[in-house]
């Protein structure tokens, strides 16, 4: 596997200075451990893809970043500042900040498409009503769906709730936006729309991205950085390319999604042929 | 090994009881905020309140019927058939308006609050606030606890009200108690500190039911089962606190 080392060499060389940096970041959750020194950094500007197999822990590392969750040792800095010694007041502070895109949207069911992106403008500032509307009607057009402004999220389909929370996260103009898995479950347009958003929110708006997610060939063409996180450690590190021609054969295998490999596909088991014949097991 | 199951048995209800006052504390804080965005509190008036008034009035009327026919019934074995008011009046106002309202309150608005909380728990709502840096105890919890608050004595009065008229209208339109003695009886004997005494039941009514709801919805497992059990506690819960707690305030009345 190539060496955490290696990788910083190649994701400390051109753009911008560092938004996010875990460092040596342990964390159990119910006595299995999650995370078992984690160390990664993400550049202002840039795309960084965060993949892994699923249950290694990349939601998880969200909830670390947006501090949902302290790490049990190690340090997580945002926007430059270690998130340790926050309370809440400043956590509040920081997460106005950046904008996190949940999976299934998370939109608030009880408010139709437009009062859920003008809900944080609502809740933190004091704008009269016409320049709440201007910015929730711009928004919506950047996702195209200007259309749907009085919908219900019960009348969304998955692609389009997700890309209303995405009009919703991106309202405050946050300087970094999480997105956590947001490929699952798309038919191929919609994946396309929601590839072009974020491709667009980061060139167009500058927004540092964080896109966690196992689906690899779609992030191979967004990312400018990725980190492969298996192990509760960054297994490999560098640009998409960089990975898929990787030394490692781990690395390969989850790269291209290929059957064969050091990856087993049974779950560990006691040997077959002694469980079959013996009796008092199930 | 029966002892030390009814140690833990005793530490987890202590627990809990901590964990529910340090909610409560923490939703306190939250309530004057909350007091300031009436449009939000008064939407959930409207939803504990309003929306729990049919069930409210038809047990009312219900529940007045059955005090006028077995009240009546026993005051004749005493000859005292015009005390039928005062006895009316008194149970509905000092116990069963404030009791069968925070029982049915529990059952109506009780499971939908926790339902609705554990369902935003559930599909990631109350996290979503989280992170756009919008408190969920402020916007969700308390409005919905303040509003139960105020919906419940509202509702037992109204309760009161319509058991009233159902006593009366058994009473004295179909058993022939006088009407004027079933009236003037119920005023001269039912004081103020009657109509006070079932006001501060529904106070604390209010706020216990409303104070469980919002908790088991709050704390919820984010799962199917989680709602659907968090929704059964809140019964369960608010029918025993309301009982337990009515019996120290008459208590405390008499």
């Amino acid at each position: 596997m190539t060496s955490t080392t290696s990788a910083q060499a190649t994701s400390t060389a051109p753009t911008g200075d560092v938004v996010i940096a875990v460092r040596d970041v342990h964390y159990d959750a119910g006595g299995r451990p999650i995370f078992a020194g984690l160390d990664l950094e993400v550049r202002r500007g840039r795309i960084t893809a965060i993949m892994g197999p699923s249950g290694t822990g990349k939601t998880t590392l969200l909830r670390l970043i947006t501090r949902q969750v302290a790490p049990a040792s190690g340090q997580i800095e945002v926007f430059g500042a270690d998130l340790a010694p926050f309370g809440r007041s400043e956590i509040y502070a920081l997460r106005r900040r950046m904008g996190l895109l949940f999976q299934n949207g998370a939109l608030l069911t009880d408010m139709d498409v437009f009062e859920n992106v003008a809900f944080p403008v609502r809740e933190h500032t004091d704008l009269p009503e016409p320049l709440v509307r201007l910015l929730v009607l711009t928004k919506l057009q950047a996702v195209g769906l200007r259309g749907a402004a009085n919908l219900m999220p019960g009348e969304l389909s998955g692609g389009m709730a997700r890309r209303v929370a995405l009009a919703r996260a991106i309202v405050m103009d946050p300087e970094l936006l999480l997105y956590d898995e947001p490929f699952v479950g798309l038919d191929p347009i919609s994946l396309g729309f929601i590839l072009r958003l974020i491709k667009h929110m980061n060139q167009a708006l500058g927004i540092t991205s964080v896109v966690v997610s196992h689906d690899v060939q779609e992030l191979a063409t967004i990312a400018d950085d990725s980190y492969l996180i298996s192990e509760g450690r960054v297994a490999a590190a560098g640009t998409p390319a960089q990975l898929r021609a990787s030394d490692s054969a781990a690395v390969r295998q989850f790269m291209t999604g290929s059957a064969e490999g050091p990856v087993p596909f049974h779950y560990p088991a006691s040997d077959y042929a002694t469980q079959l014949l013996g009796a008092d097991e199930r | 090994m029966n002892g030390a199951w009814q140690g833990s048995y005793l530490l987890g209800g202590l627990r809990r009881l901590g964990a529910v006052t340090i909610f409560l504390v923490k939703l306190l804080t939250q309530c004057v905020p909350a007091l300031g965005r009436p449009r939000l509190l008064v939407l959930q008036i409207y939803n504990a309140g309003a929306r729990s008034l049919i069930i409210i009035m038809m047990a009312g009327l219900f529940v007045g019927m059955v005090l006028g026919l077995q009240g009546y019934d026993l005051l004749r074995r005493f000859g005292s058939e015009e005390a039928l008011g005062t006895a009316a009046a008194l149970g509905l106002l000092r116990e069963l308006a404030p009791v069968i309202t925070a029982l049915l309150f529990a059952g109506r608005a009780g499971t939908a609050l926790a339902s609705e909380i554990g369902l935003m728990r559930a599909t990631d709502q109350l996290t979503a606030m989280e992170i756009m840096a919008v408190d969920p105890l402020r916007y969700v919890a308390a409005p919905r606890f303040l509003g139960g608050v105020i919906a419940l004595p509202l509702l037992t009065a109204v309760f009161s009200v319509i058991g009233l008229y159902g006593a009366q209208l058994v009473g004295v339109q179909m058993m022939g108690v006088d009407r004027g003695v079933f009236w003037s009886q119920m005023q001269s004997s039912v004081g103020l500190h009657d109509v006070n005494e079932g006001l501060v039941k529904s106070l604390g009514f209010g706020v216990a039911c409303s104070l469980i709801a919002v908790y088991e919805g709050y704390h919820a497992e984010p799962t199917a089962e989680g709602v659907g059990l968090a929704t059964t506690r809140t019964v369960v819960a608010s029918s025993v606190i309301t009982l337990l707690i009515d019996y120290v305030l008459t208590a405390a009345f008499l």
